[in-house]
């Protein structure tokens, strides 16, 4: 934050135009080179980076704990898929019931369209739940978003003529190509961060801190409170868009708890509130995710070794335990990754020169 | 008919509230002590009829358990040990868990983390443990067959567990009440909710205090995960945290921090939960949302609950 401040526009420009364009030409140069199942790996992190950048605002920034991204992501998700499928090929995949007229006839060809219609569905949604949320201090928000999860479910499989029911909604079109998905990663990335290191940013960083005094300081704390929520839930919503139409179909199982339990472990590695932090933390997950795949299916290192179907998932958790038990602040706690590669840069000087 | 008909739901809503009740009072007792909404409370319930399976299934081989066959001894000596093991369940998350970030002065966020960090590797667990002991999460709850009895009346079919239930939880809940009120114990436990600072300045040991809180609601929530499997008697590693919210909210529109509170809301909700659908069958699909509108209604018009008293200003 404080080395943000002494850089002049013209720095950061060229600073963001600069990553910018070598983020590019790595998304250029590995779609060309890497094999299929990296690429999907890697468009699978690119979307995993949007939705932990996105949660971490509401969490990490703003401190108010929330367990929403598996119902927004599956908002986002599912009406990416109604909108982008023509009336005709609506009236083909519901199968258990036909469609309702609205949603029959809503369709929109223009993935950008889409993806921001699907935002803002998302976005709306929070608007409404955090009304009531955050109006009252306390963990309120968290029960909510986690029961709201649970809804969205119980209705995407009861109501067959909204969602085709526990079937899905399958061949959504593959417009959210790997290079597509890059960018987007990078234009959200871009813009949370601003939102980080701007008067919002801060305001939400007081609140985290210590509500009372933030309030004092002329902070509309529900205001703020609200603005990072929807914000998250919009990019949420955007990412589920993308999701749906990189896997090409959707699905209530795929928006289980799990995707947010997993989305929670990756902030907390990354540190509450830090945006690099919890890109670093997304490649170092599902790194391990790959590592531990063993466990569920068996291996065959110096003999067989029988695998013990959800037993990833007891070690995540009791991981996730002993990080906050033992190490709270994560990779890099509340900074950003250059900056503690600075601090360490500076202590190692001091260091030289005292010695 | 109706009539008939309204009498065997409002038995049902009697039943379900009550089950509620068992675990909204954990909530409502460990929120007032460390302001933690503990999501782990609702898995612990479910672990208590899952241990006690496991315990007939010690006991008892699985073939006689599976002719269904079960005998009284057996199935109060399970579920007695079953409760032990999920107070000392609960007491323990208190011990390893919170009570190191307690004593850390951890933030809010922090304890939430770590509060479903335990939850959810309870599930995973169970999940586990199911999988590999009992071949398959999805397990059959088996008990003696008089619990089994349903009883005619007019139209109306009651189960007599459904009778049973209501009666039992309401002399637990009547002990509880009683001993919070006139105890030295639970004086001291509604002193805890105050000030936990000035507590410990009057020389008692608030680290005993609240382990005695975790084991005590623990056991009322084994109880109730045992209760809720004689009912409904399909148990699965990922129900517990869905019911137990639906607890917390049933606590938050009694009034957090008051016993009688989460008893009148968990009636409250088991009384929309089962007459709504009952009357109007359209609004099925509905019924695992009532109890977060509810609790959004709550939330608009009245934060405190009925019961409640406004805790966040007083020790934040």
């Amino acid at each position: 934050m404080k080395k943000l401040r002494t850089l002049t526009p013209f720095e950061y420009f060229s600073i963001v135009i600069g990553v910018s364009a070598l983020f590019i030409s790595f998304l250029l140069f590995s779609s060309v080179t890497f094999n299929q199942y990296t690429l999907t790996v890697l468009g699978y992190i690119y979307i995993f980076v949007i939705l932990a950048v996105s949660y971490n605002l509401i969490n990490g920034v703003a401190g108010q704990f929330s367990l929403e991204p598996n119902g927004f992501v599956a908002i986002g998700a599912y009406v990416t898929a109604i909108l982008i499928l023509s009336p005709e090929l609506k009236e083909e995949i519901f199968m258990l019931s036909s469609p309702y007229p609205f949603i029959k006839d809503v369709y929109v060809p223009n993935p950008f369209l889409v993806l921001i219609i699907s935002g803002l569905v998302a976005a709306f949604i929070a608007l409404l739940v955090s009304f009531p949320v955050f109006r009252v201090r306390g963990d309120y928000l968290a029960i909510v978003t986690l029961g709201f999860g649970f809804i969205i479910r119980t209705i995407l499989i009861n109501y067959p003529s909204i969602s085709n029911g526990a079937m899905g909604i399958d061949s959504v079109p593959d417009f959210a190509s790997y290079i597509f998905i890059g960018v987007c990663a990078l234009i959200i990335v871009i813009l949370v961060y601003n939102l980080v290191y701007s008067r919002f940013g801060r305001a939400m960083r007081a609140i985290k801190n210590d509500e009372d005094a933030a309030l004092l300081m002329g902070i509309d704390t529900f205001k703020i409170k609200t603005l990072a929520f929807v914000t998250s839930a919009f990019f949420e919503g955007v990412g589920g868009g993308l999701m749906a139409s990189f896997i090409g179909a959707v699905s209530p199982d795929q928006f289980t708890f799990m995707m947010t339990f997993e989305l929670l472990i990756i902030i907390v590695i990354g540190g509450l509130g830090s945006i690099s932090g919890s890109i670093v933390a997304t490649f170092l997950f599902f790194g391990s995710m790959e590592i531990l795949r063993p466990l569920d299916d068996g291996m065959w290192h110096f003999g067989p070794i029988h695998g013990v179907p959800g037993l990833r998932m007891v070690i995540f958790s009791l991981l996730l335990i002993l990080i906050i038990l033992f190490a709270r602040r994560g990779l890099f706690g509340e900074r950003e990754i250059w900056d503690v590669v600075i601090d360490l840069y500076k202590k190692i000087k001091q260091r030289r020169q005292n010695g | 008919m109706r009539i008939d008909f309204f009498i065997q739901q409002f038995i049902n809503s009697l039943s379900l509230g009550s089950l509620y009740a068992l675990v909204a009072i954990g909530y409502t007792m460990i929120y007032a002590a460390i302001r933690v909404i503990n999501f782990a409370h609702g898995d612990v319930m479910i672990w208590g009829a899952f241990i006690s399976l496991i315990i007939m299934g010690l006991i008892f081989n699985w073939q006689e358990i599976e002719m269904n066959n079960v005998s009284f001894y057996t199935f109060s000596a399970s579920n007695f040990l079953a409760t032990l093991f999920v107070s000392l369940l609960g007491m323990l998350i208190y011990v390893l868990v919170y009570r190191p970030l307690l004593d850390k002065k951890a933030p809010r966020i922090t304890m939430l983390i770590a509060a479903i960090a335990v939850s959810f590797f309870l599930e995973s667990l169970f999940n586990v443990i199911a999988n590999n002991l009992l071949g398959g999460s999805f397990q059959t709850f088996y008990f003696p067959r008089f619990f089994g009895i349903i009883l005619y009346l007019g139209d109306a079919t009651i189960s007599i567990t459904s009778l049973i239930i209501p009666i039992v939880v309401l002399v637990m809940v009547s002990i509880l009440i009683y001993i919070m009120k006139t105890h030295k114990i639970g004086i001291a436990i509604r002193a805890l909710s105050y000030d936990i600072e000035m507590v410990k300045l009057m020389g008692i040991n608030t680290n005993l205090l609240i382990s005695i809180i975790f084991f005590v609601s623990s056991a009322y929530a084994g109880v109730g995960g045992i209760f809720y499997a004689i009912e409904f008697p399909s148990i699965d590693p990922y129900m517990g945290i869905f019911l137990g919210l639906k607890a917390f909210a049933a606590a938050v529109i009694g009034g957090i921090g008051s016993i009688g509170g989460a008893v009148i809301g968990s009636f409250i909700l088991g009384f929309v939960e089962t007459m709504l659908p009952g009357f109007f069958p359209s609004l099925g699909g509905w019924k695992d949302a009532f109890a977060f509108i509810l609790l959004i209604f709550i939330l608009l018009f009245k934060p405190t609950g009925i019961l409640g008293k406004d805790f966040e200003r007083q020790r934040f």
